[in-house]
């Protein structure tokens, strides 16, 4: 599940967006353009979010040694890199949230250079 | 309010030879902050950086008032800056803001590390950044006003906590967090630091190079290498990655100018931890921003959507995890 926001709260946003008329000031010019972008994020989030979630689960499933759904297993990884269970740069570790921060960005902003420069590596 | 109508009052006030102001304009940009554009009818371009009606200032913002007595310091340290002409009073009708001199040039990234317009200039800009760093570090202590301290553990506990208080569950900053934690750099002497010192902050001249460094809202009291780390954070390279100062120079020209104009020694390790943890500081701010618009305080599309560049400082947290020794 990708939050923050959720695809239904951009989709909300884009929708207030939408039906309001804005001066067509330097602002409004600058929220179109977000609001583009919005739309094409939407539409790749329509089309890889569900092979991206399942992926993600069966990793941290591996990684963590243990069952659940996708929110309990980030939940449960989250506590323990909280707690020292796990270390920071711990390899296994390290891998799961290379292969995570791939498949995000190829949703949220797939031209982003960090992904070039992460593949260089 | 009228903005354009409270700055033609004004006018007479900020140039002995105006009348009235013309061509008022809001930029593009932030709601957090607004920033117009506007002449004077004697010819004087001029900026108003003003807090919108309504909005509440950044939480460890010291203010615009301060923001200006900030301006006037690093101008005297020979630093480029604006001119500040006028700090605006109540009567202005403007609530809190000031006027500037508008200078020209680009502060767009985008165009700074890619336009042929800034060939000339590109060269020299990571020492001249590294140069101008060390000119405001060097501000006296007595010409500042009252700034907040940190250190690069405070640092990381604010914004601990703040991402603690979102409940964003982010494996990626639950790591980060550890691991800068336990390589966090000891405390030293604190300097004036800009705070924000990066692209769109950064006024160039296709000629001039760098000719004013702008929005101090951010500026305290800290250690000066969380400047030189800022400007490497790979948010504000625009697609020039493999140059990571800004996206237009090396480390080792940044360092160079700051150690040719007075700074104390920075090693290149302690840079680059201060840019991973302005990666993730960067992360809990578009965190913040999204929060703004999931409580409703700023419904905004912008808002929304800068929730998801989190995932642009994850990656590059995760290459920073994967390379730093």
């Amino acid at each position: 599940m990708i939050t923050c926001p959720t695809a239904a709260e951009l989709q909300t946003a884009l929708d207030a967006f939408d039906r309001r008329d804005g001066p067509p000031d330097g602002r409004h010019v600058f929220l179109t353009r977000v609001a583009d972008n919005a739309r094409a994020l939407l539409a790749r989030e329509a089309a890889l979010r569900e092979t991206a979630e399942a992926e993600e689960t069966e990793r941290l499933s591996t990684l963590l040694g243990a069952d659940g759904d996708f929110r309990e297993l980030n939940r449960h990884l989250c506590q323990a890199l909280r707690s020292g269970a796990i270390a920071p740069r711990d390899p296994a570790l390290l891998a799961h949230l290379r292969a995570t921060a791939i498949a995000r960005i190829a949703v949220d902003q797939p031209s982003y250079c960090g992904l070039e420069a992460l593949l260089d590596a | 309010m009228d903005v354009a109508a409270a700055l033609a009052r004004l006018a007479p006030r900020l140039s002995p030879s105006a009348t009235t102001a013309v061509n008022a304009r809001r930029l593009s940009g932030g709601a957090s902050l607004e920033t117009w554009a506007f002449d004077l009818d004697d010819g004087t371009p001029l900026i108003l950086r003003r807090r919108p009606d309504g909005a509440a200032p950044r939480e460890t913002a010291p203010g615009l008032a301060v923001e200006a007595a900030l301006i006037v310091a690093a101008a005297r340290t020979g630093a480029p800056v604006p001119v500040v002409v006028h700090v605006c009073e109540p009567d202005d009708g403007l609530g809190e803001a000031f006027v500037m001199r508008r200078l020209e040039g680009e502060t767009l990234g985008k165009r700074i590390v890619r336009d042929a317009a800034f060939d000339d200039v590109r060269p020299g800009l990571a020492w001249r950044c590294g140069h101008v760093l060390a000119q405001i570090h060097a501000a006296p202590m007595a010409d500042l006003p009252p700034l907040a301290t940190s250190d690069a553990r405070g640092e990381l506990a604010r914004y601990e906590e703040i991402y603690r208080q979102m409940d964003a569950e982010r494996p990626v900053f639950e790591a980060a967090f550890r691991w800068l934690e336990a390589a966090a750099p000891d405390p030293v002497a604190p300097v004036l630091v800009h705070g924000d010192f990066r692209n769109g902050n950064l006024m160039i001249h296709p000629e001039g190079g760098l000719v004013g460094v702008l929005d101090w809202e951010l500026a305290h009291l800290g250690d000066p290498a969380e400047d030189l780390g800022w400007i490497c954070v790979n948010s504000w390279r625009f697609g020039a990655w493999r140059r990571p100062v800004g996206g237009f120079g090396d480390y080792q020209a940044l360092l160079d100018g700051y150690a040719e104009a007075g700074g104390r020694e920075i090693p290149l390790a302690r840079l680059q931890i201060w840019q991973a943890l302005g990666s993730l500081k960067w992360g809990v701010m578009c965190l913040m921003m999204y929060a703004s618009f999931a409580n409703g305080t700023d419904p905004s599309i912008e808002r929304a959507m800068i929730g998801r560049r989190v995932s642009e400082t994850e990656i590059d947290l995760v290459r920073l995890m994967e390379t730093m020794a």
